[in-house]
């Protein structure tokens, strides 16, 4: 591929993406508000267009001429910075995350994913970890108590979590041999005993690693029922507290864009990413695994606010302990169990 | 080309941010400048074809290490150091010191002198090479140095928790 048609391929990929990303994201707290209200017995947003779909536009326009406050006791450039490095930790690891199999327009024949790395797993895990960073500095630098409280519990939580999550996934990667995540869903095509797809949940009996990693993750987007950061109760609205406007929809954003991406990873690592039945002409075929992964992803994101709906919220000293005295020794156990199997098939 | 410019420009990066590390008197700039230093060293890695180095990097240092780090100065609440003098030991003994470390640093880069460049990829980049050195080569090494890292965290229970006298009284009364 010439250098020049390289380019405007890698850009329109990546405005897409973000597009996409960005519409999820939006949607999905509209999904949200929808079937939460369900949940309790309420319409949700009604108003603004048919069942409510124009409400995220209506929000991002309020956001954008709200007065944007900043109050005169927070630490400035810390307090601006904190929102940006979220969102922007949140938002820079769909680079790395494939939405289905190779697509061919004209002479143009390109894999659906910004960029393939053969660290691409470990690339997601490491910019989702400074994400930790935009909430621990913003509770910082408002300078108040309840910001700081909230920061504090971000960082403590956020880290503990994190150990759980990764050694979760060493188990894929022994099955799989590769962090490509492309080479991590095609080492689960084809089925076995004739239906069954040979997805690591499974073949590979990653059942046990793939709750570890829901819970994990679940901490690790501070949501219910691990949203101690910001628990209304106790923390007015914990590290956010004093952040209005769009640097409050900055938080926002970040959070959602969280879940999308550890959706996408859930669908890609443990749920074979976008296999599923594909048939017609050439230009259905390239499109029908993206309508596989985006349905994963919506199933995904659907457990999420349906989990939201249901549970209360931990008590801090019970979210330590679980995570620490229960989902860390299950997910060496599921390790050592996973690494000796694979030997002895060997 | 462009190899080099980035190489530069994220080394020049990674000692700016090692001198304003010295040079903020606030912890939570210095250990942000930190991050910036961790960062731009993982780019280097990255740059000489060491991949999973450089996750590695990031993952532990920057993401989790640095954070810690970060944790510990938002729970102290840290305030603004006081600029000092500086003692007499400091300047007599650190200047002289300084002097003779960059000698040392130049005669070592002069005696190799005929290596110009770090050829791109041949560093044990892969996890497979890496576990290979690890876990084969250099297992005693790694296996003392696991040892070390738990009397580290025994040492640091034994200082946090408190002493058993403290702990008596508490329950009597």
């Amino acid at each position: 591929m010439p250098i020049l048609t390289f380019i405007i391929v890698a850009v329109i990929k990546i405005a897409l993406a973000l597009f996409v990303l960005l519409t999820a994201v939006a949607y999905t707290v509209w999904l949200e508000r929808k079937v939460v209200g369900h949940m309790q017995n309420r319409w949700g947003p009604t108003r603004v267009g048919p069942f409510g779909l124009l409400q995220p536009a209506a929000d991002g326009v309020k956001f954008l001429f709200k007065e944007d406050l900043t109050p005169p006791h927070v630490y400035r450039p810390l307090f601006i910075a904190a929102p940006m490095i979220a969102v922007i930790f949140a938002v820079t690891s769909i680079a790395v995350i494939p939405f289905g199999n190779w697509i061919t327009l004209g002479p143009i024949h390109t894999p659906m994913q910004i960029t393939d790395l053969n660290i691409g797993l470990l690339v997601v895990l490491g910019i989702t970890s400074l994400g930790v960073y935009g909430i621990a500095l913003s509770g910082w630098s408002s300078n108040s108590k309840y910001s700081l409280l909230g920061g504090l519990r971000a960082s403590a939580q956020m880290v503990s979590y994190e150990i759980a999550l990764g050694l979760s996934l060493v188990g894929v990667l022994i099955l799989s041999g590769t962090f490509s995540l492309r080479g991590i869903v095609e080492s689960q095509a084809g089925h076995f005993w004739g239906f069954i797809p040979n997805w690591n949940l499974f073949r590979g009996g990653q059942f046990v690693a793939f709750f570890i990693y829901l819970m994990a993750a679940y901490a690790e987007t501070n949501r219910i029922p691990f949203d101690l950061p910001e628990a209304e109760t106790e923390l007015v609205a914990g590290y956010h507290t004093e952040y209005s406007a769009m640097k409050f929809a900055m938080f926002f954003m970040a959070e959602y864009a969280n879940m999308v991406t550890v959706a996408c990873l859930a669908s890609l690592l443990f749920l074979g990413g976008w296999s599923g039945p594909v048939f017609g002409p050439q230009i259905v075929q390239d499109i029908l695994p993206l309508v596989w992964f985006v349905a994963r992803i919506f199933v995904f994101l659907f457990i999420y606010i349906w989990v939201r709906g249901t549970l209360p919220r931990f008590r801090y000293d019970q979210l330590m302990s679980f995570g620490w005295k229960f989902l860390l020794p299950l997910a060496i156990a599921n390790l050592v169990i996973t690494a000796t199997v694979v030997v002895l098939k060997k | 080309m462009l190899h080099l410019i980035l190489f530069s420009v994220f080394g020049l990066v990674c000692v700016a941010g090692a001198v304003n590390l010295v040079l903020q008197r606030h912890p939570i700039n210095s250990a942000l400048s930190l991050v910036v230093v961790m960062g731009s060293l993982a780019v280097e890695y990255l740059l000489l074809g060491a991949e999973f180095v450089a996750a590695v990097q990031v993952i532990v240092y920057a993401g989790a290490i640095m954070v810690l780090f970060v944790f510990v100065i938002m729970l102290l609440n840290a305030g603004e150091e006081e600029h000092s003098e500086g003692s007499r030991v400091a300047w007599l003994l650190g200047v002289p010191g300084l002097l003779a470390f960059l000698v040392m640093i130049c005669w070592v880069l002069l005696i190799h002198a005929n290596i110009r460049e770090a050829p791109l990829g041949a560093l044990p980049g892969h996890p497979s090479e890496i576990a290979q050195l690890l876990f084969h080569e250099f297992l005693l090494p790694f296996e003392v140095t696991s040892v070390l890292v738990l009397i580290a965290i025994m040492g640091a229970v034994v200082l946090a928790a408190k002493p058993e006298s403290v702990q008596a009284t508490k329950k009597e009364s």
